[in-house]
């Protein structure tokens, strides 16, 4: 066994990239860089209306442009002719009806790309337009256009009662809060390759977060077995959740196989924003009560949310929100109420917090509210209500991990603030509005903020979940070889060189070489929800465990002459679906994270420059802490686009800034410093005690800038994202009203 | 149209649609994947380039624009051994997802070229034009500082 010490390049070390040499040089191959011989490229026609009625699609013009090999509707579906997560409810291609302006209708394969798009504006649809119904509210009023034909609206409505949800309170206090609607924005857009194969089937070369659950839905649309539909790996450019969902996979396969030819799909930046789904925006509700001294008595949520025209995943998401919606804090009793609803929106499903940021978002605004009411610090007010080992969640799941809440708090809090340096000693650059050089600091007000936070690892309510990993051991003239087959998605996270790490440390073996992850293995989930450390993590490590036992007993590396190698499945513990009150065992495990944001607001102009960003999170062990670090980071971004800037902008269903240069992502002169501090806890039953560490940063930074901007200016802020009307008080803050139904 | 450029140092020849950008160009036609499409309207500078030495958004080119002249794109750098601003970005964990990196690299050799020892306000301002949507900045700027240090005292 003394192989395995000193073993280089093994879990705990900040080991580079294995995917970074390629990436640097512009070598490595993303699904938009494939190509073929005689490929053919595809394009999609999108719906103008939010709600319409196909009368009918004139194609003649179309079929007959130059260079054009195939014109497709729904019609042309062999299989099944809806798709979805959770629910079939997509149409491949609509027929009918339309529900969201941007649903595909037709689909183009020609010689090259301009033909393809010259022969899109030759399809002639005529619609009959319906009322849409755009707004969450609305689409509960018994009066609202019903999108599914279905009693109402509704997608999924949950209640979690706890303790006594009528308890009386010394305290109250209440409010309403928004979410906008976010873009993953990941910067590879939605790209793929179909070709057709011999057997009648189809190789999709694809960016994805999940092959399987792709396959899944893929095969019986084409009519085709499982086995005829291969799903193969291509190059990932983020993904975020954007990627959870079908977006070309079925239209490519659809050409390929009409046409016989290679067909590749690759939307552009405008055609990305219609053609993935969306971080639900939430409308919340609420009221939360204490004692004088300060402990929680009582918390009242209703949160609504915005699902858009299909089902995806938003029933795991109110889910999740709703779950969450009293924060990492004990509160004895509680009513916590969610649902999901249809509308003719954009659909949303998942991205980076998945439900956990609009909730925390809207409960740290009532955890300083609360303080405000009590004259209490609001760190001291965190501090005394922190969840912790051992308390029982408003859903009756106890915690039985690691969850050092407090320790967060008081780790976050001493990080160093940088110094308030008076703005006429400054360079214009690092005034808000910077490179605009719109003001000289003459209304600065610095503030800060905090937030405390948390979100599941994995997937929960009883979901099956599992990952499989396959690995072979050998030796040739260079010595001893791991070769490591799984179907898990590297999107940019970093996965590949954690699972390089884990076999090194495992098998003591410093060569370990990664095949591309592909359908002909068994399903390794999604890379999402912050489990394939975890997961994949977990699979490989059982597998290396087996071959290293085969190993030990041939006598050790040394002696090591014929491969050896073995196939495990690693699944995590079994969670459990809530009942009609709420209650259950629904999440596998946690992580908890504390922001504070540094924030400077010119009062005049409503324009922010923040300072600094300090997070502390709690990450169960940091198996590359250079990795991890970046995650945090990078998270922190995406945080603090959705508090500043990171908005749909939607009037009557239609998107108005479907581009880099209408919907802003933070540049490197929007972002400032992050300051992170990890705790290392090992979580036990975890391989490693590796907890995830991708989404926690997403889930608190926009509530602490948010309460910075707040502190900063003294105004409500009930929104986000913050504009700079906001803050300069030229749109009021809402005001609070009961919620509906109540 | 017929456009002839020297592309790394080698003159190409490639039919294109006259409203072809340079980047289609150099993807759809030369081959050339290493610059990346991410918006097609030069705002997150994944596809830049170098045209006749000057760093553009090769999506805001036309394709006939660069007739008869010379363009160096990322496949240039490190083709041999990797420059000091590629390693740094290994090293640093300045490298996600890696869909931005390519342009990254081209913006920040050409910074340090004019400039080796900018200072973080100006290495800012010098990439406020490429979008990273991983990362969040911090470890591109760390390499970039490192890339820095290493050009102006190859030693260390």
């Amino acid at each position: 066994m003394s192989v395995r010490i000193g073993i280089r390049g093994g879990i705990g070390e900040s080991v580079r990239r294995v995917d970074g040499e390629p990436k640097v040089k512009g070598d490595f191959e993303y699904a938009s860089d494939l190509s073929r011989e005689g490929m053919l490229w595809g394009a999609t026609l999108r719906s103008p209306h939010p709600h319409a009625r196909i009368r009918s699609i004139d194609i003649q013009a179309a079929v007959s442009s130059p260079g054009v090999l195939a014109v497709l509707l729904a019609g042309d579906v062999p299989g099944k002719k809806t798709h979805g997560l959770d629910e079939a409810d997509q149409p491949v291609l609509a027929w009918d009806v339309v529900r969201y302006a941007g649903e595909p209708v037709a689909l183009v394969a020609a010689e090259d790309l301009e033909l393809a798009r010259e022969a899109l504006k030759k399809i002639v649809v005529d619609y009959e337009v319906l009322p849409a119904v755009t707004d969450m509210e609305a689409a509960l009023s018994p009066d609202a256009p019903r999108l599914h034909g279905k009693a109402n609206n509704i997608i999924r409505s949950l209640r979690i009662l706890h303790g006594n949800p009528d308890a009386k309170a010394d305290v109250w206090v209440e409010g309403i809060y928004e979410t906008g609607m976010q873009d993953q924005a990941p910067l590879g857009p939605e790209a793929g390759l179909a070709v057709p194969a011999a057997d009648g089937g189809v190789d999709l070369y694809v960016a994805t977060q999940w092959l399987h659950v792709d396959q899944d839905q893929i095969a019986p649309c084409l009519d085709l077995p499982r086995e005829k539909v291969r799903l193969h790996l291509g190059g990932v450019g983020g993904a975020f959740g954007a990627r959870e969902d079908l977006s070309m996979h079925i239209h490519a396969c659809l050409l390929a196989l009409r046409t016989k030819r290679p067909v590749k799909i690759v939307y552009g930046r405008q055609e990305s924003f219609y053609g993935h789904v969306h971080r639900h925006p939430m409308r919340i509700w609420m009221r939360h009560g204490a004692n004088r001294d300060g402990k929680l008595v009582n918390v009242q949520a209703y949160l609504l949310s915005d699902g858009g025209a299909y089902t995806s995943t938003s029933g795991p998401v109110i889910g999740n929100a709703t779950s969450f919606a009293a924060g990492p804090y004990e509160v004895p009793n509680a009513r916590l109420e969610g649902t999901a609803v249809f509308t003719n929106n954009l659909p949303c499903g998942a991205m980076r917090g998945f439900g956990a940021v609009q909730a925390t978002f809207a409960y740290e605004a009532q955890m300083d509210e609360l303080a405000r009411a009590l004259e209490m610090d609001p760190l001291e007010l965190r501090s005394r209500n922190a969840l912790h080992t051992g308390t029982v969640m408003p859903t009756g799941q106890l915690v039985s991990g690691a969850a050092p809440v407090r320790e967060l708090i008081d780790r976050v809090a001493v990080l160093p603030v940088p110094p308030d340096e008076p703005a006429p000693d400054r360079d214009p650059m690092l005034l808000p509005g910077g490179a605009g050089h719109v003001g000289h600091g003459e209304s600065l007000k610095r503030g800060i903020g905090f937030a405390v936070g948390y979100k599941n690892i994995g997937y929960s309510e009883g979901f099956d979940d599992s990952s499989q990993a396959w690995v072979r051991l050998s030796r040739d003239r260079d010595g001893p070889l791991a070769r490591v087959k799984t179907a898990a998605v590297d999107v940019g996270q970093g996965l590949d060189t954690i699972v390089t790490q884990i076999v090194r440390t495992e098998l003591g073996v410093e060569r370990v070489a990664l095949e591309q992850p592909d359908t002909r293995i068994g399903s390794a989930g999604s890379s999402s929800a912050s489990r394939q450390t975890m997961m994949t993590g977990g699979a490989v490590q059982l597998a290396c465990r087996a071959v290293r036992e085969e190993l030990d007993r041939q006598g050790g590396l040394e002696r090591l002459n014929r491969p050896i190698e073995a196939s495990r499945t690693y699944h995590h513990r079994v969670t459990g679906k809530l009942d009609e009150n709420g209650q259950g065992d629904p999440h596998v495990t946690f992580a908890f994270a504390a922001a504070r944001a540094v924030v400077e607001v010119d009062t005049e102009l409503g324009l922010v420059r923040v300072v600094q960003l300090a997070v502390a999170q709690d990450v169960g062990r940091a198996l590359n802490p250079q990795s991890v670090y970046g995650q945090i980071e990078g998270g922190s971004a995406q945080g603090l686009g959705l508090a500043l800037m990171e908005e749909i902008e939607l009037t009557d269903g239609k998107v108005r800034n479907a581009s880099f240069t209408d919907y802003l992502i933070p540049t490197i002169l929007d972002m400032p410093p992050v300051v992170s501090e990890l705790i290392e806890e090992p979580e036990p039953g975890v391989p490693f005690g590796a907890k995830g560490v991708g989404e926690f940063s997403t889930v608190v930074v926009p509530a602490a800038v948010a309460a910075a901007l707040r502190q900063a200016t003294g105004r409500a802020i009930h929104r986000i994202p913050v504009k700079p009307d906001d803050l300069a008080g030229l749109r009021p803050a809402l005001a609070y009203r009961k919620p509906p139904g109540s | 149209m017929v456009v002839r450029t020297r592309v790394n140092g080698e003159w190409r020849e490639a039919d294109v649609w006259p409203g072809a950008s340079l980047l289609t160009m150099l993807r759809d036609s030369l081959g050339l994947f290493g610059s990346k499409n991410a918006c097609e309207q030069g705002e997150c500078g994944s596809c830049s380039v170098w045209l006749d030495g000057k760093l553009v958004c090769s999506c805001l080119v036309l394709a006939p624009q660069a007739h008869e002249r010379e363009v160096r794109t990322v496949e240039s750098l490190g083709a041999a051994a990797m420059n000091p601003v590629q390693e740094a970005f290994i090293e640093a964990g300045a490298v996600q997802c890696g869909f931005c990196t390519p342009g990254f690299i081209v913006a920040v050799t050409d910074l340090l070229q004019r400039d080796p020892a900018p200072n973080e306000i100006s290495v800012r301002e010098a990439l406020s034009g490429n979008l990273c949507r991983c990362t969040g900045y911090q470890k591109i700027l760390d390499a970039v500082a490192l890339a820095a240090r290493r050009i102006r005292e190859p030693s260390t």
